[in-house]
């Protein structure tokens, strides 16, 4: 079927909607999680603590790979294959950064002696532990995401000029970077 | 074009419409790895009535418990083994299948089952499509279902029993292992099989968005929709945005479990072990989680049924559909006040009564688009040249039920009432009516309406006629009396009322109710067999067209290959609801628009 969907396709791809659609449930999801924590938080026995400063870092770091994926995007227009490659590389090891800088982060607060989980645990560390590991879980999916095109931008049957992927994988890339500043700012200022 | 001949036509074009020659359809690829939306859509209707009938069993299994709390059934013991020692159902085993009905009910039954079905059937038939936007997701959406109903069929089946502390999981019986027998393996399964259920609803509905903006036909403008692609649209849509907090509510609970978090769990004492080591948990908090997708799902339930029943009311009326913007409008409405309305399931939780009186407004609000759609459903019926097929007096004991259990609505979406009858039988009725035996009258009106479309015969009438009048009268006499018990303070859940005094009174009104909830379940089973028996020796349907209906889905071949249409994709040059017009019969929405004629 996939021919006819390239034939009968307007001038937003079914992906595009897929893509958007999905967000807006991880949009929700997340909405749901810092919702319950607001309540959670007006409650008794709500522990207060500092967030790891490591998450500074590891904010620039995602900051800094939505630049990159930017400028791979530009490059994929231009069809300068290298370093169309070579951004799209540097994005998805600035986001494994990113996501061992997060664990680190963890280790941090473990360190504080402040219990993420498990017998009493607050829920205030939980809610953090929760709420950052889904999106840790997010950012890696969006590696997985980049390392697949980068190697689909390898073989010669896709040629360049299809900026599908691309465009999705850079999409939902600025996406999660978006959601994290959120979810820090929620943290910061709220938590 | 004959039926040999189309026949003919969908099969030399069959191939070309995979846009490769050598594919052979193998069994595999046909019936079960299937990326055609048609038979997706037959594969969940099938696994939705087999779950159908399982929580159709488990309910007659604790009526039978309600009418009958002193009787022994030695046969029971046979069929359930430890579950009905000396011939009654033990009180693990009601609670366990009063939670499994619910559960498997609404979301198997009722948002996989009816949503699952005519939305892959429907969506690319109507807006002239040749398949979803991305089939392979649609596949996934079904095995996502499969794999949920799997896991929940097994956990009828581990040692310690299914999960048995509600539909709506409620910790501490959902997060705590030690609160009841069902608490331990049976609710860890129930919570994947939810998780999983989750996945394929949202692949699903995803795709249904995706199809219906992107993939319809020329000339099918957003307002020349059929209402049911519409009623799915905003289903899809409640689905894509509510499942993700029930999911995030999930994940917490998981947490709960498993690893020894404190969201839903304090330090409570638990009988015999002494306290836990949680600290300040709120299982408040779960309920808000569960409630802002549990309200939303009503609206998924309700709403395929909606625009279904919109469908087939215009069509064997022969008149358009009365207000068709008033009806998307109030779709939209239903839609959005959804979401706003959460915490009147939760009114004696000690919700600040302020915020308690504003969800009562809000509640309130929704008979209004509610009221609007009753009025039309009437004014369409209003002096037509009505058509009393099955389909369309499922359709009109949809309208009549969604009347009745609505208008106790009223009397539960208010705070000071619902204190009283919160919890009781009355709510026990009310959302049966209106959402449950409802929704499932629209799925019956689908499924007689479109079973030519399906398998190219016909569903044997005679049968449909009794297996619409027995369960229109069942569904009235089961829970109408219901009502009273409710309103005489009678609580639902419960194993047995007679320990009470009070609701002594009320044992021949349960063992009556429990009757007829056996005979209208018999009747469910002479419609499967009408069902099976007519795929494979049903009448022979020979025209393409044979409700005279002007929606894209009867202008394809009686037998419709993967590919919808041999030939050309039909443009579209009007709305649907051309019936009657300047004193022609019908007139399809591929046909131009002539000289003189008014169009919309």
């Amino acid at each position: 079927m996939s021919t006819d969907i390239q034939m009968e396709k307007k001038k937003i791809h079914p992906y595009q909607f897929f893509l958007w659609g999905g967000l807006g449930s991880i949009v929700m999801m997340f909405a749901g999680l810092t919702s319950a924590y607001i309540v959670k938080k007006s409650q008794a026995n709500w522990l207060e603590f500092e967030l790891p400063n490591v998450f500074m870092v590891s904010t620039v770091v995602i900051l800094l790979s939505s630049f990159t994926i930017q400028m791979a995007v530009k490059k994929q227009k231009e069809q300068n294959e290298n370093q169309y490659r070579g951004f799209l590389a540097v994005t998805a090891i600035l986001g494994l950064v990113f996501i061992i800088l997060q664990i680190q982060g963890f280790r941090t607060l473990e360190g504080n002696s402040i219990a993420l989980i498990g017998a009493r645990s607050n829920s205030a560390a939980s809610f953090l532990f929760v709420i950052t590991g889904l999106h840790l879980l997010h950012v890696l999916g969006g590696v997985i995401a980049l390392i697949w095109t980068s190697f689909r931008s390898f073989s010669s049957k896709n040629n360049i000029n299809n900026d599908l992927p691309v465009k999705l994988v850079s999409n939902y890339w600025h996406f999660v970077d978006i959601l994290w500043v959120y979810l820090f700012v929620f943290l910061h200022w709220v938590g | 074009m004959s039926h040999e001949a189309a026949l003919h036509t969908h099969e030399s074009h069959g191939h070309d419409d995979h846009g490769h020659h050598e594919h052979h359809d193998t069994f595999l690829s046909k019936y079960v790895f299937s990326m055609d939306h048609k038979m997706i859509a037959k594969q969940f209707l099938i696994t939705g009535m087999v779950w159908a009938v399982l929580g159709g069993l488990m309910s007659v299994l604790f009526r039978l418990q309600l009418g009958y709390p002193d009787a022994n059934f030695p046969w029971l013991e046979t069929i359930l083994g430890k579950w009905a020692k000396g011939g009654q159902i033990t009180p693990e085993a009601y609670y366990a299948l009063v939670t499994t009905h619910g559960t498997v009910l609404v979301f198997f039954v009722l948002t996989a089952g009816l949503s699952g079905t005519f939305a892959n059937f429907l969506i690319p038939l109507q807006i002239g499509a040749r398949d979803m936007a991305s089939p392979f997701m649609n596949m996934l959406s079904y095995w996502f279902f499969f794999a949920a109903s799997i896991v929940m069929l097994s956990s009828m089946f581990v040692e310690t029993g299914p999960f048995s502390g509600g539909w709506t999981a409620y910790p501490p019986l959902s997060a705590l292992g030690d609160a009841s027998p069902g608490s331990k393996s049976g609710m860890d399964l129930w919570i994947i099989a939810m998780a999983l259920f989750v996945v394929s609803s949202l692949l699903g509905g995803l795709n249904y968005i995706a199809t219906i903006l992107n993939m319809r036909t020329k000339g099918m403008s957003m307002t020349r929709l059929p209402l049911t692609i519409w009623a799915l649209f905003f289903t899809a849509v409640l689905g894509v945005l509510s499942f993700p907090v029930l999911f995030s509510g999930f994940i917490l609970l998981i947490f709960d479990r498993n690893f020894g978090t404190s969201f839903y769990l304090s330090d409570i004492f638990v009988n015999g072990v002494g306290a836990l080591s949680n600290e300040g948990g709120s299982a408040i908090l779960y309920q808000h989680l569960f409630w802002f997708l549990g309200h939303p799902e009503v609206y998924i339930i309700l709403l395929p049924a909606m625009g279904m029943v919109s469908e087939i009311m215009s069509v064997n009326s022969r008149k358009p559909i009365f207000g068709y913007m008033a009806m998307l409008g109030s779709l939209f409405a239903i839609a959005v006040l959804a979401f706003l309305v959460w915490a009147h399931h939760m009114f004696v939780t000690g919700l600040n009564p302020f915020l308690g009186s504003v969800f009562v407004l809000l509640t309130l609000l929704i008979a209004v688009p509610s009221a609007i759609k009753v009025f039309n459903w009437l004014t369409t019926l209003w002096r037509g040249n009505i058509r009393f097929t099955p389909g369309m007096l499922f359709a009109i004991g949809f309208v009549s039920l969604f009347i009745s259990g609505g208008l106790t609505g009223i009397w539960l979406g208010n705070a000071a009432l619902d204190i009283h009858l919160h919890d009781t039988y009355f709510v026990i009725a009310h959302f049966h009516i209106v959402m449950g035996v409802a929704s499932m009258f629209g799925m019956f009106a689908g499924v007689y309406h479109w079973f030519p479309k399906m398998y190219g015969r016909y569903l044997n009438n005679s049968l449909g006629y009794i297996h619409f009048w027995v369960t229109m009268a069942g569904a009235y006499m089961i829970f109408w009396p219901m009502h009273y018990e409710g309103l005489a303070g009678m609580p639902r859940r419960y194993y047995d009322y007679s320990i009470w005094e009070s609701f002594k009174q009320f044992a021949d009104l349960n063992r009556f109710i429990s009757t007829v909830a056996m005979i209208v379940f018999a009747t469910q089973i002479l419609f499967l067999i009408n069902f099976f028996y007519s795929i494979f020796k049903g009448r022979k349907v020979t025209d393409p067209n044979p409700w005279k209906a002007n929606t894209l889905e009867w202008t394809t071949p009686i037998n419709p290959g993967h590919g919808n249409w041999p030939g050309e994709i039909p443009e579209v040059h009007r709305w649907p609801y051309d019936y009657g017009k300047d004193g022609v019969d019908f007139i399809p929405q591929d046909v131009p628009v002539g000289d003189h004629e008014s169009s919309h």
